[in-house]
């Protein structure tokens, strides 16, 4: 079943189209994994999906229900939750604080959200970290701040924005596990990532983008011999 | 693994520090017992300054150190609240006690008026407009018949002291109770605001509204019942402040120094912080007064070069307030390696 | 009322206007640049015309003579701001920022009071007096040429902005500091350029106001509070749409005054900025 289906997608920045008339649909449960050079548009169909960026045209639906052009506020309280590029942690509070505002979307008790970001955040592993202030917390470990947060919304489809982009060969294979173990709690997953090498291992299918166009669709297999993506990711390829 | 998150959720929810406990009950004892030690007239003026103040920059702290929008207006809650009692009283002859809630609910509509168009717009927008609403209420009120125009209202006497007029001409220690208790409410209030869903929410708007809004919270609504429930914290001081001299004029209660004095105190006490306004009012308003009878008639402007420099020292300086000066382990949580 | 009147209005708003763009350019400038909004603009305006006052109360030089002297006064205020305060604050939250600058503001008008005192104080018969007649219209000549200087001015902050190298440096440093610091471009010294120029600009308007206007300590209040529409209106850090934004906010001041009553002049301004805000957050003229 699809959970979510993108139809002819666009959006235009001044004159630049960032996404062309894009369009997928993402199977329940599945990874779905983004990849395409700087400035292909991945963000910015981030941005569409969740309502931070209004589309030009195309629709959005989400478990047959149209989001597009709803807030972003509502799209998160239909259960897509996300995370961002550039990092948003709640720098002047802790983790455990950072995560238990994600909690009281479905829990209203104190005590019962505490316990349960306390749970995600022990998910995660940074259950140690749990009173340290968000802006005292590594890259590695504010992008699991930012996983732990958004999963504590229970969303059932994670948009997950460059997870192992910025931080240090050695936080990486952890991140991925986390990916991992994430699929397993059921979820549906799509996730940006520049690190080919990590799509292919973790995907269902992969979406190909390149300066706002989708250039390929299908199965990890199925991408790698895609010659528009081998052109495009050869050099990718060889250093990684 | 497991035995750590179980460890976890068997702390306590909050950071509870007997000694602290016992030292504001102490305070509080001691507050509610000082009029029967005969504190003259001037000490309890000045208790009175301090309680009022520390409300008043509690109000702005909501709003500000909440939610993170700066209004720099605050004062035309304040005048609208003293002008509901003394209007509402001298036309139709209402208590205080109960115009105070008009004075309430009139702020409370204002601010939802000011708040739906301007707190969808960033920061500066709305600091702006507050500026400009702060300085047309006096306008207005300056020109207002029906109000007293720039004369104000002379509140009409009591013969006697009433409780039910809310006048108190013997002595000020009725007062001095009334201050303490709105005081002790408006604080215990905001502290569970601090500890609670709502509390938890507006300070996720302050430090990253985009994050927010990928949370559920709708970020505007948010900012508007903070600013709602400040504006319903500042009225209830302007009504008293009213009873108190009784008689108000649009230069003193919708003067912008009283947006300035409750934005310093925040700040000089720790913005964002239940503690931090009282902790600004109980220095603040004690060196006001004192400049004010020491230096006589300049003393006024003296005043303000002091909250200005003083404010641009704790910005450069001590950007989260005095308060950042009590030691880490009472305010935080012991932190794991 | 006859349409002399209104054409009165009109001129007399046009002049306006132009002071207005030029004090808000200043503060647009200082936005563009750090992203901070100097809230102590008005009192450098109000500075601007003592130093004017002064030194023709004291040396008998003509306000139109003391320009120089007043513009390079109030870049050198821009500088020790800059020094002693912002550099400090460029990194704090925008709440910091305000209150920083809200607080220099409430510094300088009460240091204003306290030496010189509340009183209003005028230029006697400067250079610049009397007024022309232009058909049915009155024209004053200090207001005449006061706002042909801050044309004249607002046209070389322009140019100075978009076409020298240390104007283009300017706009790389507000478009992205670290970026232009790679660049080499100190951005601290770009900083502390922004601010001569913003407050020059200060200095040019205050300097040709003095010539008609009262001079007291509060007379910023409300030009600052209609700089910061004019800048908010014409986009924050665009340095052209104050020019537009200024004269709008001239025309309805003058228009509104002369229609409704003049004693509301700052709520119609107001309403103009809530309209605008509201409906075009970007600003009327969006940025550069």
């Amino acid at each position: 079943m699809n959970i979510l289906s993108v139809e002819n997608l666009s959006r235009s920045f001044g004159g630049i189209k960032a996404n062309d008339n894009i369009s997928f649909d993402v199977d329940q449960g599945s990874i779905l994994g983004i990849i395409g050079p700087n400035g292909a548009g991945k963000s910015t169909l981030f941005d569409l999906i969740t309502g931070y960026t209004k589309a030009d045209s195309g629709k959005v639906k989400f478990f047959e229900k149209k989001i597009f052009g709803l807030s972003p506020d509502k799209i998160s309280n239909l259960g897509v939750g996300r995370t961002f590029q550039k990092l948003k942690p709640f720098a002047d509070q802790t983790l455990l604080e950072n995560v238990m505002i994600g909690a009281f979307v479905n829990e209203k008790n104190i005590k019962k959200a505490r316990d349960k970001a306390l749970e995600i955040i022990d998910f995660v592993d940074l259950i140690e970290k749990r009173h340290h202030f968000a802006k005292e917390l590594s890259t590695g470990q504010r992008k699991r701040l930012e996983m732990a947060r958004a999963m504590a919304i229970e969303p059932k489809l994670l948009l997950m924005d460059e997870v192992t982009g910025g931080v240090d060969q050695k936080t990486i294979p952890g991140l991925v596990e986390l990916i991992k173990k994430l699929k397993k709690t059921g979820v549906t997953i799509i996730t940006i990532e520049h690190n080919i090498n990590i799509i292919m291992e973790i995907s269902d299918n992969v979406l190909a983008l390149d300066q706002g166009k989708s250039v390929a669709f299908g199965s990890p297999k199925e991408i790698q011999k895609n010659k528009q993506v081998i052109d495009s990711y050869l050099g990718t390829f060889d250093a990684a | 693994m497991e035995s750590k998150l179980l460890a976890a959720k068997s702390e306590p929810l909050w950071n509870t520090n007997n000694k602290v406990i016992s030292i504001i009950c102490g305070l509080v004892i001691l507050l509610f017992s000082l009029p029967l030690f005969g504190l003259n007239s001037f000490y309890l003026h000045l208790f009175i300054m301090i309680f009022m103040h520390a409300v008043m920059a509690q109000s702005w702290n909501v709003i500000a150190g909440f939610s993170g929008q700066i209004s720099l207006g605050h004062g035309a809650f304040f005048g609208i609240g003293a002008y509901a009692t003394s209007f509402f009283y001298m036309q139709y002859g209402i208590t205080p006690w109960i115009s105070i809630f008009f004075g309430m609910f009139i702020s409370a509509v204002f601010a939802v008026l000011i708040g739906i168009p301007m707190l969808r717009l960033s920061g500066h927008y709305f600091a702006i407009a507050t500026l400009l609403i702060g300085i047309s209420f006096q306008v207005v009120f300056q020109r207002w018949d029906l109000v007293g125009a720039a004369s104000g209202l002379w509140v009409t006497m009591t013969p006697e002291d009433s409780w039910l007029a809310l006048q108190f001409h013997s002595s000020k220690a009725p007062y001095y109770y009334i201050f303490l208790i709105f005081f002790i409410i408006t604080f215990f209030v905001v502290w569970l605001l601090s500890r609670s869903k709502l509390g938890y929410r507006l300070r996720a708007v302050r430090d990253d509204p985009q994050a927010a809004l990928s949370l559920c919270i709708n970020v505007s609504n948010y900012k508007i019942i903070a600013y709602v429930i400040s504006a319903m914290i500042m009225a209830p001081m302007g009504s008293l402040f009213a009873q108190y001299i009784l008689i108000i004029d649009p230069d003193r209660v919708f003067n912008i120094e009283i947006s300035i004095i409750v934005l310093l105190i925040t700040v000089l006490g720790g913005i964002g912080n239940v503690w931090g306004p009282i902790i600004g009012a109980s220095i603040l308003i004690p060196i006001s007064e004192y400049s004010r009878i020491y230096l006589g008639g300049t003393g006024g402007a003296v005043d303000l070069i002091l909250y200005g420099l003083i404010l641009m020292i704790i910005c450069i300086f001590r950007p989260n307030g005095l308060i950042s000066f009590i030691p880490k382990h009472i305010l935080e949580r012991k932190k794991q390696k | 009322m006859t349409s002399e009147i209104i054409l009165q209005a009109i001129v007399t708003g046009l002049m306006m206007g132009l002071i207005y763009a030029l004090i808000a350019a200043g503060l647009s400038l200082i936005f563009g640049l750090m992203e901070i909004v100097n809230f102590a603009h008005g009192e450098h305006l109000m500075l601007s015309m003592f130093s004017s006052f002064w030194l023709w109360s004291l040396f008998g030089l003509d306000p139109l003579f003391s320009i120089p002297i007043t513009i390079l006064f109030l870049a050198f205020c821009g500088i020790l701001t800059h020094y002693f305060l912002i550099r400090y604050i460029l990194k704090a939250k925008m709440l910091i920022q305000i209150c920083a600058t809200f607080g220099l503001s409430i510094f300088i008008r009460s240091i204003a009071q306290l030496l010189w005192t509340p009183d209003f104080r005028n230029v006697d018969k400067p250079l610049l007096e009397g007024r022309i007649e232009v058909g049915s219209v009155f024209i004053g000549q200090p207001q005449l040429y006061a706002s042909f200087v801050c044309l004249l001015a607002f046209i070389g902050l322009y140019l100075f902005v978009t076409k020298t190298e240390t104007g283009l440096a300017l706009q790389a440093t507000a478009q992205d500091r670290h970026a232009a610091e790679v660049l080499g471009i100190p951005s601290n010294k770009m900083f502390a350029i922004g601010w001569a120029i913003g407050l020059g600009c200060v200095g040019v308007a205050g300097g040709m106001m003095a010539n008609y206007f009262f001079i007291f300590t509060d007379v910023g209040i409300n030009f600052a509070l209609f700089a910061f529409v004019a800048v908010a209106l014409g986009g924050f850090g665009s340095i052209i749409g104050c020019l537009y934004a200024g004269i709008i906010i001239g025309l309805v001041e003058s228009l509104g005054g002369l229609l409704i009553d003049p004693s509301f002049k700052l709520l119609y301004v107001f309403v103009i900025y809530l309209l605008v805000v509201i409906y075009k957050p970007q600003g009327l003229f969006g940025r550069y």
